[in-house]
């Protein structure tokens, strides 16, 4: 089987060379049969890529150890659940996965989209190729996932214990779902510059693909936070770590490019803006990959540095070169339609909005290869922290929460004083309110205060927006009030799951201003010694140490530390951290110990305790004790944030770029009020 | 004044404050990145380079961890097998601290040629792919 699997890739790879280049060739010429044998091409390198998948997850079942890969990230006693999710955990498995993913993805672009665009698809289906043989190559020429050893050893080194974690197991996948279905616009991308046909048609299918690439990646990436903070047991979620920002810097011209579509859909204005947008989120998405694997970057991440980051690199200046010089061939036929009318209207809003993405993006891509630039400039290495990342992206990111509140709202065009009094009078005075109390409550936290004052602000227009939506249909149609939401939803999804994915950010933000109150205590106690804790809320939490206990369990020795938890003097429980020492089936440690947090959690804050150890021998215990204010809503606005994105994508009557076009001068408000 | 412009005015004053905050932003927290011989070169041709801020990557000699746990005291010694400094470090070690691993310690190089450590991360060898490893308490 494994063998299967090895021929299957290098079959993949000719298949791949052939049909990327009829693909090309078919496209240029218009010959129906060339592009057919380019999409057959695509579906059949999928099928070679099932296979390899198999053979790779078969191998690891099966314990073949005889395999590089089996050894090294699986043993005899690692449970069969985490056994498969190897399959992604080492380098070698990845790319595999990343290829057959996008082949996954291709084959559904063209079947779900060959009947429409007949002009773009021999060229979506050679980009597709192109990257899938890329993968394929790297794979085969660097880091083959079927390489065997020269004998079998008789068991494997195991999984990393961090990676033993429900959250581990869906975390990368929705990250390389996300990275990779990037491919789909940037086909789509070169594919319109390509054969020219540069209308709005095919606007909308990238679109959709976006959505679908920006969904993955936004669930990836609060999977990845919560992984890190359950299981880390730092107290945090979000380190500005190079791996971070590399899945936050596609995520950031993605989430751009969703809002500057609906101006160029609208206006026919940002056309070459667009097409930048989709061509660079997708380089960027390489550029994630060449840093992480290339290991020129030090991270606390730490991947086999490899030469497999070379690829990379060669394959992220051939995209660029070839999509940029695409756009600028076609950069006369991208004109926009129309001009800036007014400083005061959604256009100039979602402008401003485009630009603060942008500018977000640069900095967190300059802070990132800070350490490489000033190593050419100067000769030393200088690194920024998150010091840096947050006093540039604190006050980018509230401004950018305030446009989250006024670009929905504001018309388009040019708004008059009457739209403007009449969509943000409540708006307005909820944020004031906001602030007032705050203040009166004594929080000392300027852009704490700002944060929940815009948070106001936001939420307010949304509900506003539903509430009048809302009444319109319960007026004109005679609809009872839950009929007629649910209506006003389904007959929008676009618009009203944007409102939605802007409330789960609006939760984030509140969850981030959260820990401006964070704080820190570090405790030593003996069995039967408390130490008390004030929280920001000014309760007073009591912590009394049991001892620690030590046991066996699975494929781990336990050692576990109990604290009684009461909050003024009520008492709320027992809350168990662990370090477990994970073994091998012989019995013998493997890894470092690892550390099991525990974490009592509601709406308004986390108790967040980490047993750091015991001094020798004795059943005295260290603690750190973190109280979190408010991560409960980083969680759930990550729900509702995917909850909105699944309302907007829903498949079905969308009305056609041409229908909205029409009804766009008239404005949002008067299409819900009319 | 065409909207046009005055969007450019717009833009370009947000541009010039995010740069502004950015230049300043590396001025304050940018800090050194070296290795000990580097560090050591540093030294020598300019003593006011002790207790300046920085962050030194090295590998922690094998059997030079010494815990203290009632202090939660960390004293080892790094080296880039040319260079070796002692380390003190005060705080929670991350779980894959351990001998011969590969860590940042961010802090100051005192006179007496120990280095005192505010925070500590530490790399996992290379058994560990796909996904960070422990970072010591960030913000």
């Amino acid at each position: 089987m494994t063998d299967l699997g090895n021929i299957a890739l290098w079959v993949a790879l000719l298949i791949g060379c052939w049909g990327s280049a009829v693909a090309f060739v078919g496209g240029r010429t218009g010959r129906a049969e060339l592009a057919l044998s380019a999409e057959r091409a695509v579906y059949v390198t999928w099928g070679l890529l099932v296979i390899a998948s198999v053979g790779l997850m078969r191998a690891l079942l099966t314990h073949d150890f005889n395999v590089e890969y089996v050894a090294s990230y699986t043993s005899r006693n690692l449970p069969v659940y985490y056994t498969w999710s190897a399959f992604y955990a080492g380098q070698k498995g990845s790319l595999l996965l990343w290829a057959i993913v996008v082949a996954t993805f291709g084959s559904a672009a063209l079947l779900a989209n060959r009947g429409r665009y007949r002009e773009l698809m021999p060229y979506v289906a050679g980009v597709v190729l192109v990257v899938v043989t890329f993968f394929v190559a790297v794979m085969l020429f660097a880091s083959n996932p079927f390489e065997r050893l020269g004998f079998t050893p008789p068991d494997g080194r195991g999984l990393n214990p961090q990676l033993q974690n429900p959250g581990m197991t869906i975390h990368p996948p929705m990250l390389y779902l996300g990275y990779t279905s990037i491919t789909i616009p940037f086909a789509f991308a070169v594919a319109a510059l390509l054969s020219g046909r540069l209308d709005t048609g095919w606007l909308h299918a990238i679109r959709r693909w976006t959505l679908l690439s920006w969904l993955f990646l936004s669930c990836g990436i609060v999977l990845g936070m919560w992984w890190a903070y359950v299981e880390l047991g730092w107290g945090g979620y979000w380190a500005w770590d190079p791996v971070e920002n590399a899945s936050f810097l596609p995520w950031l011209t993605m989430t751009a490019f969703l809002h500057s579509v609906m101006i160029q859909e609208k206006r026919g204005m940002l056309k070459r803006w667009n097409v930048g947008l989709v061509v660079g989120s997708f380089l960027l998405s390489i550029f994630g990959t060449f840093i992480t694997r290339s290991g020129v970057i030090s991270s606390v991440h730490s991947f086999t540095q490899s030469s497999v980051g070379y690829f990379f690199l060669a394959f992220l200046l051939f995209a660029a070169v070839a999509g940029f010089s695409l756009l600028y061939y076609r950069w006369p036929e991208l004109e926009a339609e129309a001009k800036l009318e007014s400083m005061v209207s959604r256009e100039a809003a979602f402008l401003f909005n485009n630009l603060i993405f942008i500018v977000i993006a640069f900095s967190v891509l300059w802070g990132t290869l800070f350490p490489i630039l000033s190593e050419w400039v100067k000769g030393t290495k200088v690194t920024v922290g998150p010091p840096f990342f947050n006093q540039v992206n604190v006050p980018l990111g509230l401004l950018l929460l305030l446009l989250t509140g006024i670009g929905p709202l504001i018309a388009w065009r040019r708004a008059s004083p009457g739209n403007l009094k009449r969509q943000f009078r409540w708006p307005v005075a909820a944020m004031l309110l906001t602030a007032v109390a705050l203040a009166a409550a004594r929080i000392s936290d300027g852009w704490a205060i700002a944060a929940y004052a815009l948070a106001a602000f936001v939420t307010t227009t949304v509900a506003q927006e539903f509430v009048r939506g809302t009444g319109a249909r319960h007026r004109l149609h005679g609809e009872s009030i839950p009929v007629a939401l649910g209506r006003l939803i389904a007959r929008n999804r676009r618009r009203y799951g944007g409102y939605v994915v802007h409330l789960g950010m609006v939760m984030l933000f509140a969850g981030f201003a959260g820990l401006a109150f964070k704080s820190d205590t570090e405790a030593t106690l003996k069995p039967g010694e408390s130490v008390t804790v004030r929280s920001p809320y000014g309760h007073a939490y009591r912590f009394t140490h049991q001892g620690v206990s030590q046991y066996e369990q699975l494929n781990r020795f336990v050692s576990a530390a109990s604290m009684d938890v009461w909050r003024d003097e009520k008492y709320l429980g027992v809350m168990k951290s662990e370090k477990r020492q994970h073994m091998d089936s012989m019995g013998r440690p493997t890894f470092e110990p690892s550390t099991e947090v525990a974490i009592r959690s509601d709406l308004r804050e986390d108790v967040y305790l980490v047993y750091a150890g015991s001094v020798q021998g004795t059943e005295e215990a260290v603690y750190r004790i973190t109280l979190n204010p408010l991560v409960w809503w980083v969680w759930y606005g990550g729900v509702v944030l995917v909850i909105g994105g699944l309302i907007t994508m829903w498949p079905g009557d969308a009305p056609t770029a041409a229908s909205r076009r029409r009804a766009a001068p008239a404005g949002y408000v008067a299409q819900v009020t009319t | 004044m065409k909207a046009q412009t005055k969007f450019l005015i717009g833009g370009g004053l947000i541009l010039a404050t995010v740069g502004y905050l950015m230049a300043s932003g590396i001025k304050e927290t940018g800090v050194y990145y070296l290795t000990p011989s580097e560090l050591a070169a540093k030294v020598r041709t300019d003593h006011s380079f002790y207790d300046v801020g920085m962050k030194m990557g090295a590998r922690v000699v094998k059997g030079s961890i010494q815990r203290d746990v009632a202090s939660q005291t960390i004293t080892f010694r790094v080296t880039d097998g040319v260079q070796s400094y002692p380390v003190v470090y005060r705080g929670l070690a991350p779980d894959t601290f351990t001998d011969e691993v590969d860590v940042v310690v961010e802090g100051r190089l005192q006179p007496d040629g120990t280095f005192r450590a505010t925070t500590l991360l530490a790399k996992c060898g290379s058994r560990y792919e796909a996904s960070p490893t422990q970072g010591g308490p960030r913000v």
